[in-house]
């Protein structure tokens, strides 16, 4: 960029929430954006967010909470796998950008007096969340889609709409010098010269088949980052949401706020009672969470919320179903008004789906596929005061130089099980802070958009228009079906790497995965036309879902350990069994050494890297930053949690005793 | 409300769907046949996935997979609209059950008819998102930095405008909309890629604006910093293609998926129009 005086030029994939306020801030930093998504960025996954927004508020503030609780809450929650300085910053953000999303207009939800109303979500004891109905996402998305346009009409902003990013643009020093993305519709291949790219891609969950995802969430574009040398990290950390909506065609979120709102999660005493739901007196149901939760009630953080519906389905036989394993979801204690103020967008989900109102009839629900707490890995760096240090050019930068990922496909925030409401925060905030990151780097370099040489550009695209012709003539004979091998590969997956996993099943599906893999290089397609063949862009996404599909797998079965959403029972910590108070301390003691054993073989990021060669992930582990709040237990439920407690409060004081006598570790706040 | 299985006896075993297709801009449109297995719970996007996944039609004949645009599959982000037995919806909303109810033979699915059609069931829906740039759909505020909360906001006019809030831009409403128009632009032969964008901006800029780009205007002037631009909303719906191209034919707001109360909003901006005609004779 120094080279010339045009302005930094910035190639942003993917319009959700991210890479929306990744846009709009690099404009007003003066950076010209090319924008290029699969989709109108107005219709972006972001959209299906429904809860809210977290952010510590002046209610919780005076009941005790702040930034330091969110940050706790968020790294308890996720099982400290967490880098702690990327979450710190956020959650001293969180308030600050709650208000940038009110200035700019989304409609939040009002008390009586006309302040922003909050409710109570998964994780905390606090009301920190903010909501606009039951839409919080698609009115967050609108909000910046508003703004881009806005920055559009004023010549910062180009969209590039129905386009496929197909990869990154790298010279001979590894670089990333831009992009190749696809039309979708003429299926032209053209490159993109930038002075830095930002990868705001979204989750996963199509490699699931059926999830709560939006049919674009593939996975492909951090998948072509990462066969192109960038780094994948805590792949096998997959969020499975405790409520969604069994369908056919894709599995509905059924938002926490539901639970948030005093919704209660329950199933009769008696398995598949024949009576109707309203007909099985309170005696007779089984508030499972409510009475295995005492505390947190139905509102334990998902991962455990999860296993729980999925205990008393399969292990404890007490589905509602017999034929389909659901649980009720019961809002119908609530007045009907209420109901439709603060819940209606997600009602009138179950209502037209289901043919059923949740008003009267409690909700059937079940697990679902839901968010990738992993994604590309990518630096950052830590500040003095913990934090992330402003506009450093690392922040947020994958191995690959000049490439950013922010929001869902990267991978700092949410540790092992993400906090409900927290991803809307982490995408913007993301979005946000890496701004003046962008701009640095782009100054530091000595050349930029315009000085990438053509010969760059052009071996780039014709390596993309290579495989974009095989693809449409090159495996002629074979039968393989794009689409059958996608619903091989989601039901696989399903099957052994969602709520329990076990290392034979995981074993066995790593080979299956290979062979699907190769059966998957070879697809002939139905269509092989040049115009909007949506045939030839499905079957690259699903080719470019086994590289995380291996990774996610691969990743699992090494991590002999129960933490956040990845649970081996195998490897179970068992709760104390002694009531004998000398005995049940001794176990207790035992359980924290056990506890402190495995965090230092398994407190490690999982880093992957494609091995083009053998068609694997290598992988390997690195330390997480857990400077500011020392990991402890989870202990949510667990009998004898209260010895536990005890001996690790202990243990806790009198390590921070020797730290304060001695060289003097982080202190907390 | 309806119960979704009313004829779990009458299942057919499979369904006959006609497809009206068309391979690019410009070619002729045809009619094509197609049969799936009946599964429980499907939706019109299960179906169009069966039907890309078998890629053969009714009689056995290699075809290629029917085009269609789609993404949360759960009715809000807007992708997957089309016409379904005649009548304009979301796909994804559309299930099966009730479609066979309606009519049992078969389940009829065509593009919208108001925009140029690319693939099959796929349309160019550029001059939608134009209509939100022609009104000037945003919060013009200063910065992107944090400057503080917003104003309060009563309760009341939140409620007023969440709904509004919650358009899709899925095109339901133009769709069924008499006075807005489709404008297919054809490239010429001496024309860049860039100049014809332009000459399509220029005629998507001059046609009615729509329903839902309306209700946007007056949802942003509704909004305590969002009003500062309410004027220049507002000179844009006096002018040509705005306000006075509606018909009142009242059919915009019987088929929004959301049902945002899209006359509403066209009667109140009617009345801020006239007061803002009004004043500007005034301050002349």
């Amino acid at each position: 960029m120094a080279q010339s005086n045009s302005p930094t030029r910035v190639v942003v994939v993917g319009g959700g929430l991210a890479g929306l306020a990744s846009t709009m801030k690099l404009t007003e930093l003066g950076a010209q954006v090319d924008l290029i998504s699969l989709t109108p960025v107005k219709r972006s996954h972001s959209v299906c967010a429904q809860g809210g927004i977290n952010s510590c508020n002046d209610a919780t503030r005076q009941l005790g909470d702040d930034e330091w609780k969110h940050l706790d809450d968020t790294v308890y929650g996720g099982d400290f796998l967490n880098h702690q300085p990327p979450v710190k910053e956020m959650a001293y953000w969180a308030p600050k950008v709650i208000e940038l999303m009110d200035r700019l207009g989304v409609p939040f939800n009002r008390t009586g007096e006309g302040f922003i109303d909050r409710r109570r979500f998964g994780g905390t004891l606090y009301k920190r969340t903010a909501f606009a109905g039951a839409t919080t996402g698609q009115q967050l998305l609108y909000a910046l889609d508003e703004q881009v346009r806005r920055q559009e009409a004023e010549g910062n902003v180009r969209k590039f709409e129905f386009w496929d990013f197909l990869g990154p643009i790298q010279d001979e020093t590894g670089r990333c010098r831009g992009v190749v993305a696809q039309d979708m519709v003429s299926m032209e291949i053209k490159s993109f010269p930038a002075d830095a790219v930002v990868v705001a891609t979204g989750g996963c969950g199509l490699i699931y088949g059926r999830s709560t995802m939006s049919v674009f969430c593939t996975g492909s574009a951090a998948s072509r980052c990462f066969q192109n040398g960038a780094k994948y990290a805590n792949a096998e950390f997959i969020q499975v949401h405790p409520t969604a909506i069994p369908g056919a065609d894709k599995l509905r979120l059924m938002s926490e706020s539901a639970r948030g709102e005093g919704g209660r999660v329950w199933v009769p005493r008696t398995p598949q009672d024949s009576r109707g739901p309203r007909d099985i007196p309170e005696a007779d149901r089984y508030y499972f969470l409510e009475e295995r939760y005492p505390e947190y009630g139905n509102l334990v953080p998902r991962d455990i919320a999860t296993r729980e519906i999925f205990d008393i389905c399969v292990n404890e036989g007490l589905s509602v179903e017999d034929d389909r394993m659901c649980v009720y979801l019961d809002l119908t204690h609530i007045p009907r008004h209420e109901l439709d103020r603060k819940l209606g967008g997600i009602l009138e989900i179950y209502e037209k789906f289901q043919g059923v109102d949740p008003r009267d009839e409690p909700m059937k629900i079940f697990p679902a596929v839901h968010y990738s707490m992993g994604g590309l890995w990518a630096d950052y760096v830590r500040s003095e005061d913990g934090g992330m240090e402003a506009g450093a050019p690392r922040n947020h930068m994958t191995s690959i130089d000049g490439l950013y990922a922010i929001g869902e496909c990267d991978y700092h925030y949410h540790g092992a099980n993400r906090l409900g409401a927290n991803s809307l925060l982490s995408c913007i905030f993301t979005g946000l802070f890496t701004g003046s990151s962008i701009m640095n780097y782009s100054a530091s370099q000595q050349s930029g958009a315009d000085d990438v040489p053509q010969s760059l550009l052009d071996a780039a695209v014709k390596t993309q228009q290579d495989r974009h012709d095989h693809l449409l003539n090159g495996n002629a004979g074979s039968d393989e079906n794009p689409y059958l091998i996608h619903q091989e590969l989601g039901d696989l997956m399903t099957r052994v790497a969602t709520v329990v996993r076990r290392n034979d099943q995981l074993e066995e599906a790593i080979k299956k995965v290979d062979e699907l893999h190769e059966r998957a290089m070879k697809v002939s397609l139905a269509d092989t036309g040049s115009w909007t063949n949506q045939n030839v862009i499905f079957a690259k996404s699903l080719q470019d879902m086994f590289p995380l599909a291996k990774a996610l797998l691969k990743g699992a079965l090494q991590r002999d350990e129960c933490r956040g959403a990845h649970f081996k029972p195998d490897f179970k910590k068992p709760s104390l069994t002694s009531e004998d108070p000398v005995e049940r301390r001794r176990q207790a003691e035992a359980w924290c050494d056990e506890f402190e054993a495995n965090n230092e073989k398994y407190l490690k990021t999982t880093v992957a890297t494609w091995n083009a060669s053998t068609n694997q992930p290598d992988l390997a582990y690195e330390n997480v930053d857990t400077s500011l709040i020392p990991p402890r237990p989870r202990l949510y439920g667990l009998v004898g949690a209260e010895a536990i407690e005890e001996v690790w409060n202990e243990r806790a004081a009198k390590k921070l005793a020797q730290s304060k006598s001695g060289t003097g570790l982080v202190g907390a706040n | 409300m309806i119960a979704l299985e009313p004829s779990k006896k009458k299942r057919p075993e499979f369904i006959n769907v006609r497809v009206r297709r068309q391979d690019a801009p410009g070619e002729s449109p045809y009619w094509e046949l197609h049969k799936i297995k009946y599964e429980p719970e499907m939706n019109v996007i299960s179906v169009l996935q069966r039907i890309a996944a078998q890629s053969t039609n009714r009689d056995g004949k290699k075809v290629t997979p029917v085009a269609w645009d789609c993404g949360c599959l759960e009715e809000v982000c807007g992708s997957c609209t089309m016409v379904i037995n005649g009548r304009v919806r979301q796909s994804c909303s559309a299930l099966v059950d009730r479609l066979l109810v309606d009519n049992a033979d078969e389940i009829v699915l065509e593009p919208m008819s108001k925009f140029p059609v690319v693939r099959d069931l796929v349309v160019d829906r550029a001059r939608l998102f134009q209509g939100l740039e022609r009104v000037k759909a945003w919060v013009p505020v200063d910065s992107y930095y944090n400057m503080g909360a917003g104003e309060r906001i009563l309760r009341e006019d939140q409620e007023r405008n969440y709904p509004l809030s919650q358009c899709m831009s899925c095109g339901c409403c133009v769709e069924a909309c008499p006075q807005y128009n489709k404008i297919e632009l054809t490239q010429k032969s001496d024309e860049t890629e860039e100049e014809f964008e332009a000459r399509k901006r220029q005629a998507y800029s001059e046609a009615f604006v729509g329903p839902h780009a309306i209700s946007q205007a007056m949802l942003f002037n509704n909004h305590p910093t969002g009003k500062s631009l309410a004027g220049e909303r507002l000179d844009a719906l006096e002018g040509p293609g705005g306000l006075a191209a509606c018909g009142n034919a009242q059919n915009c707001v019987a088929v929004c998926p959301k049902e945002i109360p899209l006359t509403t909003s066209i009667a109140r901006a009617g009345r801020a129009t006239t007061l803002h005609a009004i004043k500007k004779w005034f301050d002349k």
